[in-house]
């Protein structure tokens, strides 16, 4: 854990180095947001990826390979419950340490934006669930691949690419074109897990904009674990396990 | 010719145990501690001992997956550490739980690929192959990707995939380990035949004692990382004082006891009319029988051998000083 | 003795292609996949100049072949080593012993079953891109820079993949460095698509000069575009990623001896 949040510190090193290439040519505001907020998009969002685990290792398509998911289908409790359930008591744990950190060693070298409403702070933490939420969904299809696929690498690989490019973690999403940015924030799961809340953690708009980009979460949140679970029944039907 | 030399070989592993909040000890255990043996070529031995007592990490320093702690060993005239991949070619190795076999392939592919990677001349390869084939029927499930393979079907390529480069030393990590009886049977089968031939070098652990009766001429017992037996089977039974019990059945229950040397009863059945005798040798199984018969109306009698599990299991549950 | 050997990593690379082709749905994901991949890694760098016309003192262009020669040379990299974390789960079933009993180098085994060739579209996309790229810069095309961008990418792909291993490698020490792995290799990317001007002197160094990133893209393409370093470094090191390569797979390889030696003392 520690190694982990040591690389996201260096990351944000290095993430917000190229916002700043980006901003000093531009008038010190750059698709809305100016440096400050730029600097907090990046270290939050630094702290943001352990939280909702962004990336992780295919331990479920790993135990679907191998067959010893049967274990976790005989228990009464749906396995995308089950799973839910652990993975959010590991967020919990890790807003606490592996959101912190970054944050802090963001805030100890540069100038961070900091929320002007109180209201801010409560509608971040709601968008830190629900992100969470919809990351873990995209995780478990991505492991889910492993029913029909065997072998989740290229599945794994393309999450990894673009839930970082269209989630707003190489950059805000905001610098895509302003109708596909839009399109990307309503129609695909990607910036609802780091795009959405950080731009209600730097109140980019009204609180009336904060409440509508968590509106677009939890619909995600209502889609995507309908779809787990949809997913998880076809996946059990199919079956096949690998090994003697 | 000594295939297999260790002297005074030994592994310690060093465990990190929490003490407390914050700290940690680091305890050094020693998983083998100080092993001699010799093995002659041609040998068929057996390795046991209960788990944990340093039967899979003897057998990772023997093939040069483990660096030991200390002491020495030699197989074939080789230091399995530094010279691992000149000794990788003379040996050959079968683990009861990996898999060597490639999983996607068919078994028959897994077979060639393994002809390229030792290096083995083709006729030779080819050869070895059809006897293979042959002793161990694998014909049904040849072209059969190996991940569809049965536990059964897998260990018998497991096995013809181990001997394709004819190695000096063949080693085996619990192979019969899940098997059912038939597999069983056809694996130690084909064991005993390679065996007898004295070419191959055969190194076995098991649990299964029936492996070891069938195969092993010796047996070497291990237990918390020291040898505490090493030679044949009748010695295991001799030392350990294992007995022949004769069960006797009678019309009717012996009016008095039998006095005879080494002759205990072991236990009483249906109302004394079956009595279960334990013989440690001094009087024969003849005699007993024929003192029976001189007082009571025998109607059943049958001779039970000494089982190897009951010795073992004494073995690996008594505190015994080699 | 030796020929033999080299038969018989051909021997299991081959035996890896046949082993992908079995799983058709994967491999025609893993293809389009490959080329979505190739695409996503030159979108950052398009959109970044959306929002302003230059990137630490780089024009569009300039910047653009700079991203063309990482993602071709990571995408090469990917090819061939890229499945090497896989040493994690071998290491963990026990799998990697049957490789030390084998009489041919564990990596090289390692390396020459996991090939990942579904990954070959990435790569073509990359090649692709490179041309692309080369022929906007402009570049003035002369046989010595010829000779450049054909080697520069391979030079980068040595240098990623022993990245790559050396990340992999500490599977032998924690086995649980999968997300750590990953955040290091594609950070690798992301360092050296963009001109290594507008990173900190500390990061410059530890990254561009410790690790080489630079060597894969920055100093080649201002080689290629006739510019001076504004940072001051000479010319000819534009040329250096072949050197830095052997010195990168120097350092992987050792990194790898001595994850091996600690797997091979403390067992798993």
């Amino acid at each position: 854990m520690v190694a982990a949040v040591v690389t996201n510190s260096v990351f944000g090193f290095l993430r917000f180095a190229v916002m700043l290439a980006v901003i000093e040519t531009g008038t010190r505001t750059v698709v809305g947001y100016d440096e400050r907020q730029l600097a907090t998009f990046v270290w939050a969002g630094q702290g943001l990826i352990g939280v909702v685990l962004l990336w992780s290792l295919p331990e479920l398509a790993e135990r679907i390979r191998s067959g010893d998911v049967v274990t976790d289908l005989l228990r009464p409790i749906d396995p995308v419950w089950q799973l839910l359930a652990a993975d959010l008591g590991r967020a919990g744990y890790a807003v606490l340490t592996r959101f912190v950190v970054p944050v802090v060693v963001g805030a100890l070298v540069f100038d961070l934006y900091a929320p002007r409403r109180p209201a801010t702070y409560a509608l971040f933490m709601c968008s830190i669930l629900l992100a969470t939420i919809v990351c873990f969904s995209c995780r478990y299809l991505v492991n889910a691949a492993a029913y029909w696929l065997l072998d989740v690498r290229g599945p794994q690989t393309a999450w990894t690419l673009t839930s970082g490019i269209f989630g707003g973690l190489n950059f805000p999403v905001w610098f895509f074109p302003h109708a596909m940015a839009i399109g990307l924030i309503v129609a695909t799961p990607f910036p609802s897990i780091i795009q959405i809340p950080l731009d209600i953690l730097v109140e980019r708009g009204s609180p009336t904009v904060q409440l509508g980009l968590l509106g677009v979460q939890a619909g995600w949140v209502v889609a995507l674990l309908t779809l787990c679970r949809w997913v998880q029944r076809r996946g059990e039907r199919k079956l096949v396990i690998q090994g003697g | 010719m000594t295939v297999i030399e260790a002297r005074g070989l030994r592994k310690e592993f060093a465990v990190r145990v929490k003490s407390g909040w914050l700290r940690r000890r680091t305890r050094v255990v020693a998983a083998v501690d100080g092993i001699a043996l010799a093995v002659e070529r041609g040998e068929m031995v057996g390795y046991i001992g209960p788990n944990g007592a340093g039967k899979s990490t003897t057998l990772k320093m023997l093939t040069g997956v483990l660096y030991p702690s200390g002491g020495q060993v030699r197989v074939c005239g080789l230091e399995p550490v530094p010279q691992r991949t000149r000794l990788a070619r003379r040996i050959g190795v079968v683990f009861g739980q990996r898999s060597q076999l490639w999983w996607d392939l068919p078994l028959r592919d897994s077979f060639a690929l393994l002809r390229h990677v030792y290096a083995v001349p083709a006729t030779e390869h080819a050869g070895r192959l059809v006897h293979c084939r042959r002793l161990l029927d694998l014909d049904a499930f040849l072209d059969v990707p190996v991940r569809q393979l049965s536990l059964g079907q897998r260990m018998r390529g497991e096995l013809t995939a181990a001997l394709l480069h004819g190695p000096e030393v063949l080693f085996l990590d619990e192979p019969t380990l899940g098997l059912d009886v038939v597999s069983k049977q056809a694996v130690r089968a084909f064991l005993a035949a390679l065996g007898t031939t004295g070419d191959t070098t055969i190194v076995l652990t098991t649990h299964d004692l029936a492996d070891i009766e069938r195969l092993c001429r010796r047996l070497v017992v291990i237990d918390q990382g020291r040898i505490v037996h090493d030679g044949s089977l009748d010695d295991l039974h001799a030392r350990y004082g294992s007995r022949r019990r004769l069960v006797v059945d009678l019309d009717e229950p012996l009016g008095a006891e039998l006095a005879l040397p080494g002759v205990t009863v072991e236990s009483m059945q249906a109302d004394g009319r079956r009595i279960i005798y334990a013989l440690d040798g001094s009087t024969t199984a003849g005699d007993l029988v024929s003192r029976l018969a001189e007082v009571a109306a025998l109607r059943d009698i049958s001779v039970r051998e000494p089982a190897i599990e009951d010795v073992v299991a004494r073995l690996y549950t008594r505190q015994v000083t080699p | 003795m030796a020929s033999s050997t080299v038969l018989a990593y051909r021997h299991l690379v081959a035996a890896q292609v046949r082993s992908q082709a079995q799983y058709r749905a994967s491999l025609a994901v893993d293809v389009t996949g490959s080329v979505l991949f190739g695409l996503l890694d030159i979108v950052s760098v398009v959109m970044l100049f959306r929002v302003t016309p230059t990137l630490g003192g780089f024009g569009f262009a300039e910047v653009f072949l700079m991203t063309a020669l990482a993602s071709c040379a990571f995408a090469t990299a990917d090819l061939v080593v890229g499945n090497v974390e896989r040493l994690r789960q071998y290491v963990r079933s026990g799998l990697f012993d049957a490789l030390l009993v084998r009489p041919l180098s564990s990596l090289a085994q390692l390396m020459a079953m996991d090939v990942a060739t579904r990954r070959v579209g990435r790569v073509a996309f990359g090649v692709g891109v490179l041309v692309l790229a080369v022929a906007q810069a402009p570049v003035k095309l002369t046989p010595v820079r010829l000779a450049l961008l054909t080697v520069t990418p391979i030079a980068g792909a040595v240098i990623f993949g022993a990245v790559f291993v050396a990340t992999a490698t500490v599977a032998f020490w924690w086995i649980e460095s999968g997300e750590i792995a990953n955040g290091l290799t594609y950070g690798g990317l992301n360092f050296t698509q963009y001109p290594i001007t507008i990173y900190g002197a500390l990061f410059r160094r530890l990254f561009a000069y410790a690790v080489g990133f630079a060597f894969v893209a920055y100093y080649p393409t201002l080689v290629l575009v006739d510019r001076p370093d504004p940072l001051g470094a000479p010319a000819f090191l534009g040329y250096a990623a072949p050197v830095v390569a052997v010195m990168a797979a120097v350092a992987a390889g050792l990194v790898w001896r001595t994850g091996v030696r600690h797997y091979r003392s403390t067992g798993s």
